[in-house]
């Protein structure tokens, strides 16, 4: 096995040594359980204060609305859920697009079923929704717009500002899956008009099982697990409290270091998507050119499968993703990719590369020449191909 | 998830091109899917497979059981090659994961969709030999779509 090559940071990231250094005494010295009363635990207790402090600073927000969750899929789940019991009385319209997380999309589903109408708004060819068809979407009894804040497969950014602003005037909860963007762009609850957010300690160099949910001074939203009274008794359980203080310091790191990340990320995934482009024939960028996460390229690469390409990459030491209908377990491929517009089997050949502020021009170089190889390897056995030089390669 | 032998015949595919004048070529799947397999056969007079090749458009899987496919024909008479079916193909290749149980399926079908049309251009009647319902030759659309 050669060295790894770790191109899949939109999947998890490698926890930060000063991250498991904050959350090491945590686990062994200060364990106690920040609930109790005695001086012992009171130290936890404070790390739990001070990480929600530093949580809420981050994107501009209170402590006292920040929620912590086990993960992401979590605070979806609640965002949603909880949003739609407690505006029961108003309507039960929510909007949201047709590119989110399962997170989002089958919890949405579970509310079709509850008696819920959903709104999936389109996107164009980049995956940007359009505002004008999302006012326009918006009718008295809509209680929530959900609108993913830069998508987790082809890394466009959605116009935030603009979404809240038209929340905003109609009154209606806005809430952002921002998993993906949390840590890698700047967000302002406050400027964003945004009523909750969701995000997740992992994909920050941050240690797994830990989340986040924002929520508003003033939203009315219940409890989603029920017991004891942490979390305001909106969120019972037992503090995670080493997560806690590594997701806190993770957020901290990715604040202090955000400006730099995002100028090294953006240089390299620009000369990465050069190279791809310019080098390997039909192929093509998924996703907005610039409005993107800094650390994120999908392309597709016609003729080919995307399975195949992972294990050939694989093999390299490459760590990659795709879209294809094998690697989401069901025979479809990626519905962001189809409702980016792609005919099925172009979606099928999609590979998501995802880079670190770790990762280096020689990685992927490295990465650019064996793909090369390894496209023109497997287009030699695709009859598509075959069917499309026979075709006069039109 | 994959056994040795998948990947050994993924990353050492048997048989892989193509036969100019092919005796017969059957194109099976669906770019929907994600899985297209041709196959190519070269029969002599006293019908043996004396040669054959496949493309494949797939996963892991979809190459893996296409290129088992062509090892297990090879050398048989037509109607030996018919009674090649999917499970001999799964476990010549020792096992598939179950949800590309299909993808030998598609195998099998490939095999079928070629003696199918070497039958037809030879105008004989081959015991046991039903037209393939997958054969997508004929109603191929333009691949011309807009990139």
């Amino acid at each position: 096995m050669n060295k790894v090559i770790y191109l899949d940071n939109a999947a998890t990231t490698q926890v930060y040594p000063e991250v498991l250094e904050a959350m090491n005494p945590y686990f062994t010295e200060i364990y106690g359980n920040p609930s109790s009363i005695y001086t012992f635990a009171q130290k936890a207790n404070r790390a739990v204060l001070s990480a929600r402090q530093t949580l809420a600073d981050f994107i501009h927000a209170k402590a006292e609305e920040i929620y912590f969750t086990g993960g992401g899929t979590e605070s979806d789940n609640w965002a949603l859920k909880a949003a739609a019991e407690a505006y029961e009385s108003k309507g039960k319209h929510i909007i949201t697009t047709k590119i989110e997380h399962h997170a989002v999309l089958h919890t949405c589903e579970y509310l079709e079923k509850k008696g819920y109408e959903i709104t999936y708004l389109d996107v164009n060819e980049y995956g940007t929704i359009c505002s004008k068809e999302l006012e326009q979407a918006i009718r008295p009894d809509t209680i929530l717009i959900s609108v993913i804040a830069a998508n987790n497969e082809i890394g466009t950014i959605e116009p935030l500002m603009e979404i809240g602003q038209i929340a905003k005037k109609h009154g209606v909860l806005f809430h952002t899956d921002a998993v993906q963007a949390f840590g890698h762009i700047g967000l302002d609850v406050d400027e964003m008009n945004i009523d909750m957010l969701s995000a997740s300690g992992h994909k920050i160099n941050g240690p797994k099982g830990i989340g986040l949910l924002y929520v508003r001074k003033g939203v009315k939203i219940r409890s989603f697990i029920h017991g004891g009274a942490q979390e305001r008794a909106r969120r019972a359980g037992t503090h995670n409290v080493p997560g806690i203080v590594g997701f806190a310091k993770a957020a901290q790191l990715a604040d202090n270091a955000m400006d730099e990340k995002i100028a090294y990320e953006t240089g390299l995934r620009d000369y990465l998507i050069d190279r791809v482009l310019k080098e390997i024939p039909y192929s093509r960028l998924n996703g907005e050119r610039t409005k993107r996460l800094p650390n994120n390229a999908n392309f597709c690469f016609r003729f080919v499968e995307g399975e195949s390409l992972l294990i050939l990459l694989d093999q390299k030491g490459i760590c990659a993703s795709s879209g294809s209908a094998c690697t989401s377990g069901s025979l479809d491929p990626s519905h962001v990719l189809l409702a980016i517009g792609l005919p099925h089997e172009i979606a099928h050949g999609s590979l998501r590369l995802t880079l670190s502020e770790k990762t280096t021009k020689e990685e992927i170089d490295f990465t650019v020449e064996q793909l090369k190889e390894i496209v023109d390897r497997l287009r030699k056995m695709s009859p598509l191909y075959e069917d499309f030089l026979r075709n006069g390669a039109k | 998830m994959y056994s040795e032998k998948v990947m050994d015949h993924f990353n050492n595919p048997r048989n892989v091109g193509e036969i100019e004048n092919a005796s017969g070529i059957g194109t099976v799947g669906n770019a929907k899917c994600g899985d297209i397999m041709r196959m190519y056969l070269e029969i002599d007079d006293a019908g043996v497979i004396q040669d054959v090749k496949f493309k494949t458009f797939g996963c892991g899987a979809a190459v893996a059981t296409s290129s088992m496919a062509t090892e297990l024909v090879k050398g048989k008479t037509v109607e030996e090659a018919l009674k090649v079916t999917n499970k001999a193909v799964m476990e010549a290749l020792d096992g598939l994961p179950p949800v590309k149980v299909h993808c030998s399926l598609l195998a099998e079908e490939a095999i079928h969709a070629a003696l199918w049309d070497y039958a037809e251009k030879n105008h004989l009647v081959i015991d046991g030999l039903q037209k393939p319902v997958n054969d997508i030759a004929e109603k191929e659309e333009d691949a011309g779509e807009d990139y």
